[in-house]
C-alpha cells in the first residue's frame, strides 16, 4: 500500500492529551522532491502531528513508515536517523554560543568537538544554498531571520532530507520570506521533501505543489496546489464557507482623541526604542500599527498606558467633551481610569494582562480588584461581568472559575480583548489581539474592533498580518527600527508599499554598511 | 556510517516501554483516591521496614500511635511538635504562592526568638505578665519580620537571588544566637547556656499545652481569609502566576514582594516567639531545629491551603513523637523515625505525581511486528 515516491508515509496517527484528541487517524505521504503544505486553523493537530515525526512526541497509535519501511521515532535523535529534521516556529537554539557551536550541540562523537572541520562544513552548506550565517557569530547578536536560517542549517547539517517548517514566515518581513522560498526551492530542486505548517494561504499558492488540510485533528483532503484556488482551501480548511472580506465602515466625525508628539523612549540598556514618534489617534477610526517585530510597537503602547519610562515627548488625550489632559507623568492606574484600554497578547499569550492560572472571574478582577471594601476583594460584579462576556462573545469554558491556562487560545484572547471593552475605553489599545487565532476567532475580534469604532472609540491596533492591517484599519502608521517611516490610508495603500516602510531604515543600514 | 546504516539501525530501537502524559482532567474525588491509596502504600512499604529488621508490623504501628496519641501527655506532646510545623508552613504560604522561595524561615524564626528573648531576658521583672508577653510577640514578629524583609529589599531593587539570600541569612542568625549564649546573654560564666526565663515570661497553658496551638489555629483561619478574599491576597496570587500581568494591572510589584516577605517573616518570628516562651524556656541556637525546612514540604503538601497544612502537620508530628517512643520500647535503631517519616513523604509526593501525570504502557505486540 506504501507509494514507492513516498519519502515518509504516516499511517492512522493518534494522539491525544489529556481529554482532548489532537489527531485522529491521520494518514498522510510526503513525497521526495516537493514541498507539501500542511493547511489547518489553530489547534486543527498540524504542529502535533509534525512533532511525531521530529520525534518530540510520541504517537498513541499508528504507524510511521520512512522508505516504505516501517521505524519508531521516540526522539529527535531517532528523527534525525531516519533523516527528519523540523525547524519549530519557536526556534531552539542556545543564545550564549556561536552558530557552529549550536549546530555540533548535541551530536554523539568524540569528546573535543573539531570545530574548524564543523566550521568548515557549515561553509560548505552556506554556499550551497547561499546563507550569509558566519559561523562564529553569536545567536544573541542575530537577526530573527538569521536565527531561522541557523536552524535549517542545523538540520542540513545532520544529514535531513525531510525538512518540516513550523510556520516559518510569521517572524519574517515579505523580502526576507521571499529569500526563504527561494531556499526552498532550491532544497526542493536537490530532491529533498519538505512540508511547511501554516495557515496563510497564500503562501501556500506561492510556494507549495502540494497541499494537504487538517481540521479538528483529522485529515481531510489532500489538492494539487495548481488544481485549486484560496476559496476552495478556505472551505476545506473551516468546513464551511467564510467571507473573506473584513467590513470597513467609513468612520463617522473623527476626532483627535489621542495627539502624540515627538516621543522618544530609551530602554534600560541604553538602546533607543522609539524615536521621535508623531501621530494622532482619532475617535471612530481604526489606526493600525504596522512593523516587523520589535520596532518599538510595544513600548509605544506601554509609554501611553503609562508603563515605560518616557525620555521626551507628550501625549494629549482629548476626552469627548472634557479638557484635554497631558498623559506623560501619570500612573498607570490613572491612566487607565481615564479612559484608556489596553489588550497587550504576548507570544504566550497569558504572560501580560491575563493570569493563567485564575478563571475568567479572577481575569475580570484584573481591573477592579482595588473597588473592594476596605481589605476585601469585591467578586460579585467581576462574576457577572465574567458571564455576561462567556456568552455574549461565545468563549468556551466549562466554568466562569475554570483556569483560562486551559482555554484555547481564541477563547484566552476574547477574554483579554472582551474585558477591556467592557470597560468602555475611549481609547483601545490592542496589540496582536488576533496572534495565532483561527479565521473564525479572529473575525469576532475584527468586528469587535469596528463595533467600538463605530461607538466612537479612538481604536490602535498594532498587528502583524498586512493583508489584515489593510483591510481592517483606516489608517496605518508605519514603525521601522522606532522611527515613524509613513502614514497611509489604508484604503489606497499597497502591501508592497506598506512592506517597503516597514522595511525602509533596515536596507538603508545595509547599503551604508 | 552511512545514512542507510543509521536507518537500519534506527528500525531496530524499540519503543520506550512506557510514556508519560500529563493529566488535565482528573477529578477531585479520584485525586483523594490517589492521595488515600499512597498513604495505604506508605504503611505497608513502612510494615516491610519493620519486618526486615526483625519487629512485627502491628505492634510497630500499635507504638508509633499510642505513643503520639496513647496518653495526654503523649498528645500534648505532639501537638507541642505540631505547633512551630503548622505555623511555619501558614508563614512561608504566602511567598510561595507568590513564587518568592523563602528558605529562611529558620533563621526568621530564630530572629524572632531572639527578639523575644531580649525582652524576656531584661523587662521580665518590670513588667506584668500580658504586657510582657505582648511585647515579645510583638518583638519576636519585628525580628523576624525584618530578617525576612532584607532579602525582599535586596530582590527587589537589585533582583538578587532570594533563594541563595534567604538560606544563608539563616546561617548568620544561627552564629548571632552562639554568640549570645557564650557572650552577653550567658548564664552561668563558662555554661554557654542562656538561663531559663522568669515564670513571668512563659507562655500560659491551656489543656495543658502552652497556649501557642490556639495562635496556629488562630492563624490558620487569618491566612486562609488573607489568601482567598483580601486584595493583597489577590495580589499576591496575580505577581505568583505572571510579574507582567500584575505590572500591566498596575500593581507595585516591589513594595507588594517586601510587604509580603515582611508579614511571612514576622509569623516565623511569632512562631521563634512560641516556641522559646512556650516549649523550650530559653532560647539556644537550634531553636528553629529543622522546622523552617520542614514547613516546606508541609506547605507544598498541601498545596498552600491552610486547612491541609493543619492534617499534614498533624500526621508529621505524630511520626516524629510515635517514632521517639518506639525506639525506645522495642530497642530499635534511632534513625527509625526518620525512615518511617521519609517514606511517608516519598508516597505523598508520588500521589502528586500520579494525580499529574498519566502513565501509558506501550504495548509490545506492536513492537514484535516492527523486528
Amino acid at each position: 500500500m506504501e507509494n514507492k515516491e513516498a519519502a515518509v508515509s504516516l499511517r492512522n496517527i493518534s494522539k491525544s492529551f489529556g481529554s482532548i484528541a489532537a489527531n485522529k487517524n491521520v494518514s498522510l505521504d510526503i513525497n521526495r522532491g516537493e514541498i507539501l503544505s500542511l493547511l489547518g486553523e489553530n489547534g486543527s493537530g498540524k504542529t502535533t502531528l509534525m512533532n511525531m515525526l521530529a520525534g518530540i512526541y510520541y504517537p498513541d497509535s499508528g504507524q510511521i513508515f520512512v522508505d516504505g519501511r516501517e521505524v519508531r521515532i521516540a526522539s529527535p535523535r531517532d528523527a534525525y536517523d531516519c533523516g527528519i529534521g523540523m525547524i519549530h516556529q519557536h526556534f531552539k537554539l542556545v543564545d550564549v554560543l556561536t552558530a557552529a557551536e549550536n549546530v555540533v550541540l548535541g551530536l554523539e562523537g568524540p569528546l573535543m568537538l573539531d570545530m574548524p572541520k564543523a566550521s568548515a562544513k557549515i561553509r560548505e552548506i552556506c554556499d550551497r544554498y547561499d546563507f550569509s550565517v558566519h559561523p562564529d557569530k553569536k545567536v544573541y547578536d542575530m537577526s530573527v531571520s538569521e536565527k531561522q536560517t541557523l536552524e535549517i542549517i542545523k538540520v542540513l547539517y545532520r544529514g535531513a532530507d525531510i525538512l518540516i517548517l513550523d510556520e516559518p514566515t510569521a517572524v519574517l518581513t515579505p523580502q526576507e520570506t521571499n529569500r526563504l522560498f527561494n531556499v526552498l526551492r532550491q532544497m526542493k530542486a536537490d530532491g529533498k521533501s519538505i512540508v511547511i505548517i501554516t495557515h496563510k494561504l497564500h503562501e501556500v499558492m506561492a510556494i507549495a505543489d502540494r497541499v494537504a488540510v487538517l481540521r479538528k485533528g483529522e485529515y481531510i483532503g489532500e489538492m494539487m496546489v495548481s488544481e485549486t484556488n484560496p476559496q476552495e482551501m478556505t472551505n476545506m480548511m473551516v468546513g464551511h464557507t467564510v467571507s473573506l472580506n473584513i467590513e470597513r465602515p467609513e468612520p463617522v466625525d473623527p476626532q483627535p482623541r489621542l495627539t502624540v508628539s515627538g516621543l522618544t523612549v530609551v530602554s534600560d540598556e541604553g538602546v533607543l526604542k522609539l524615536d521621535n514618534v508623531s501621530f494622532t489617534a482619532m475617535g471612530g477610526e481604526i489606526l493600525g500599527i504596522a512593523g516587523i517585530s520589535g520596532s518599538g510597537q510595544k513600548e509605544l503602547l506601554e509609554s501611553i498606558a503609562g508603563l515605560c519610562p518616557i525620555k521626551e515627548g507628550s501625549i494629549i488625550f482629548t476626552p469627548k467633551d472634557k479638557p484635554a489632559r497631558e498623559l506623560v507623568g501619570l500612573t498607570p492606574t490613572k491612566i487607565k481610569d481615564a479612559g484608556i484600554a489596553m489588550a497587550f497578547v504576548p507570544e504566550d499569550r497569558l504572560g501580560m494582562g491575563l493570569v493563567g492560572g485564575m478563571g475568567m472571574t479572577g481575569n475580570m478582577m484584573l481591573r477592579s480588584w482595588r473597588l473592594g471594601k476596605g481589605v476585601f476583594v469585591e467578586r460579585k460584579k467581576p462574576d457577572e461581568l465574567a458571564r455576561k462576556l462567556k456568552d455574549e462573545l461565545g468563549v468556551v469554558t466549562p466554568d466562569v472559575d475554570y483556569p483560562v491556562r486551559r482555554l484555547s487560545g481564541g477563547n484566552v484572547q476574547k477574554v483579554l480583548v472582551g474585558r477591556e471593552i467592557a470597560t468602555v475605553p475611549s481609547v483601545l489599545m490592542t496589540a496582536y489581539a488576533v496572534r495565532g487565532l483561527d479565521i473564525n476567532t479572529s473575525y469576532t475580534i475584527y468586528n469587535l474592533m469596528t463595533e467600538q469604532k463605530q461607538k466612537g472609540t479612538a481604536v490602535i491596533f498594532v498587528g502583524e498580518d498586512l493583508d489584515v492591517l489593510l483591510e481592517l484599519c483606516d489608517r496605518i502608521l508605519v514603525l521601522c527600527d522606532g522611527k515613524v517611516t509613513g502614514i497611509v490610508k489604508a484604503g489606497e495603500a499597497t502591501k508592497e508599499e506598506v512592506g517597503l516602510m516597514m522595511t525602509h531604515i533596515d536596507s538603508g543600514k545595509e547599503a551604508a554598511e | 556510517m552511512t545514512a542507510s546504516q543509521t536507518k537500519a539501525s534506527n528500525r531496530r530501537k524499540r519503543e520506550p516501554l512506557f510514556h508519560l502524559a500529563k493529566r488535565t482532567d482528573i477529578n477531585p474525588k479520584r485525586a483523594w483516591m490517589v492521595r488515600g491509596i499512597s498513604f495505604l502504600a506508605a504503611i505497608v512499604i513502612g510494615g516491610l521496614i519493620f519486618l526486615i529488621i526483625g519487629n512485627n508490623p502491628f505492634s510497630a504501628y500499635g507504638y508509633i500511635v499510642s505513643g503520639a496519641l496513647g496518653k495526654k501527655v503523649a498528645i500534648r506532646q505532639t501537638v507541642k511538635f505540631a505547633i512551630p510545623l503548622l505555623g511555619t508552613a501558614l508563614a512561608i504560604a504566602p511567598c510561595f504562592k507568590m513564587r518568592f522561595w523563602n528558605i529562611g524561615a529558620e533563621g526568621q524564626i530564630t530572629a524572632g526568638a531572639i527578639g523575644a528573648t531580649f525582652f524576656a531576658l531584661n523587662y521580665a521583672n518590670t513588667m506584668p505578665k500580658p504586657l510582657l508577653l505582648l511585647v515579645m510577640a510583638v518583638g519576636g514578629a519585628l525580628c523576624g519580620g525584618i530578617w525576612a524583609l532584607i532579602p525582599a529589599v535586596f530582590k527587589a531593587k537589585w533582583g538578587t537571588n532570594e533563594t541563595l539570600f534567604t538560606l544563608m541569612m539563616n546561617y548568620i542568625v544561627i552564629g548571632l544566637v552562639k554568640y549570645l549564649q557564650g557572650g552577653p546573654w550567658e548564664g552561668k560564666p563558662g555554661s554557654q547556656i542562656i538561663p531559663d526565663f522568669s515564670q513571668n515570661a512563659v507562655l500560659p497553658k491551656v489543656f495543658g499545652v502552652h497556649c501557642g496551638w490556639i495562635i496556629v489555629l488562630l492563624l490558620v483561619i487569618f491566612i486562609y481569609v488573607y489568601m482567598n478574599y483580601t486584595k493583597h491576597g489577590y495580589e499576591i496570587a496575580v505577581i505568583g502566576d505572571s510579574v507582567n500581568t500584575a505590572r500591566y494591572a498596575g500593581m507595585d510589584v516591589a513594595l507588594i514582594t517586601m510587604r509580603t516577605m515582611f508579614m511571612s517573616g514576622a509569623i516565623c518570628g511569632l512562631v521563634g516567639f512560641m516556641v522559646c516562651s512556650g516549649a523550650n524556656m530559653t532560647l539556644y541556637h537550634s531553636v528553629a531545629d529543622g522546622v523552617g525546612f520542614t514547613a516546606i514540604t508541609v506547605a507544598w503538601l498541601a498545596q498552600l491551603n491552610p486547612f491541609a497544612m493543619m492534617a499534614i502537620s498533624l500526621l508529621l508530628a505524630i511520626l516524629d513523637k510515635g517514632a521517639g517512643d518506639l525506639q525506645t520500647y522495642m530497642k530499635v535503631p534511632t534513625s527509625i523515625a526518620d525512615i518511617i517519616t521519609g517514606i511517608f513523604l516519598f508516597c505523598m509526593l508520588a500521589s502528586e505525581f500520579f494525580i499529574n501525570y498519566r502513565i501509558i504502557i506501550n504495548h509490545e505486540s506492536s513492537g514484535e511486528a516492527s523486528k
